[in-house]
């Protein structure tokens, strides 16, 4: 039974890797588009190392928006990879500073639904070093395809790549959205909420700045039914 | 931009999102468990992914633009209810979106 356990959080890792790193090619392509040159892009994926944060980056620049802008974005997506690193802490218990400093590159949305999931907690440290190095591995070499690909392609391609940049970021908001994810009809309002104010401030402010001013400004209008959430099964 | 503008923005990026990684597994957990901070990480992420989700689909800019861009997002938004995979979404979308161009184009 051990054995078996452990061959399905390694053939998880392995495959969570996998399907993850094939997305790296969108990213390098589309992260091209933007303007990014090969190392730009490369750094990204090495050392950003989170993805949603990457495509929010790179989409707010390749929209025309300014660099705090694009930055404010990227930072406000890599909050969440504060509180992965909580829940991590017990599960992975790193020793020393050493130890964290390496740990924490690798702490993703991934590598802690993997972790968390396995069964015990040595496999939940096999999952997330097995996971976290997949991923990693196949992350910065597919966003080099995609980079390189990205000037090969002509204009009926480029067409398809703009559309695929809006499927990622639906792909990424959906599974907060679904009647499974935690207070999903809030999940709904904030969505629909932060599209329609986006797309009402295009036209009277600076590129990129209206994602960051629709997330404020949601933020600020669900302040005071912040007690009253049981209203969102 | 500049590319020295574009290499700041990239790595001061970088450096703050490694710096997010790390503090999650530094500090007190009671710290990150506070309601405010919790509610606020439950629902940045859906506010900021379709104000980007609507920005990349329908502006240019600043114009409002209907292309083949938001026939791909419908085309994925019908294979994401269809619980198709992400990679087949992405091409999915892709192709729905190079279809419209060489269409109108």
């Amino acid at each position: 039974m051990p054995s078996s356990a452990r061959t399905a959080t390694l053939r998880d890792a392995l495959g969570l890797g996998v399907a993850v790193g094939l997305y790296g090619v969108a990213f390098g392509a589309a992260s091209a588009g933007a303007g990014l040159d090969l190392w730009q892009s490369v750094a990204l994926s090495a050392l950003m190392f989170t993805g949603a944060s990457q495509f929010a980056l790179i989409g707010v620049l390749g929209a025309g928006g300014g660099g705090f802008a694009a930055l404010g974005s990227a930072l406000l997506l890599g909050t969440r990879n504060a509180v992965y690193g909580v829940r991590l802490a017990p599960l992975l218990a790193p020793r020393g500073v050493l130890r964290r400093v390496g740990t924490a590159h690798w702490v993703i949305d991934e590598t802690t639904a993997l972790a968390v999931a396995a069964p015990d907690r040595a496999l939940g440290r096999l999952a997330f070093w097995v996971g976290g190095g997949t991923i990693y591995l196949l992350w910065n070499a597919t966003t080099v395809a995609g980079a390189l690909g990205a000037a090969a392609l002509g204009e009926t391609a480029q067409a398809a790549l703009d559309a695929v940049v809006p499927a990622a970021f639906l792909a990424l908001l959906w599974p907060r959205l679904r009647r499974s994810a935690a207070e999903p009809g809030v999940q709904r309002r904030v969505a629909f909420g932060g599209a329609v104010v986006a797309l009402a401030l295009t036209p009277v402010v600076p590129a990129g700045v209206q994602v960051v001013l629709a997330v404020v400004a949601v933020a600020v209008a669900g302040r005071p039914r912040r007690a009253a959430v049981g209203g969102a099964a | 931009m500049s590319d020295g503008m574009l290499w700041a923005v990239v790595l001061a990026g970088s450096l703050g999102c490694y710096l997010f990684k790390l503090a999650g597994l530094s500090v007190p957990a009671a710290w990150v468990e506070r309601p405010w901070v919790t509610r606020i990480v439950d629902f940045v992420p859906a506010a900021l992914l379709a104000a980007l989700v609507a920005v990349q689909a329908a502006t240019a800019g600043n114009q409002l633009v209907v292309d083949g861009r938001l026939a791909g997002l419908v085309v994925a938004a019908v294979a994401l209810a269809l619980r198709a995979p992400f990679i087949v979404v992405l091409v999915l979308a892709g192709a729905a979106g190079g279809a419209v161009h060489a269409l109108a184009g």
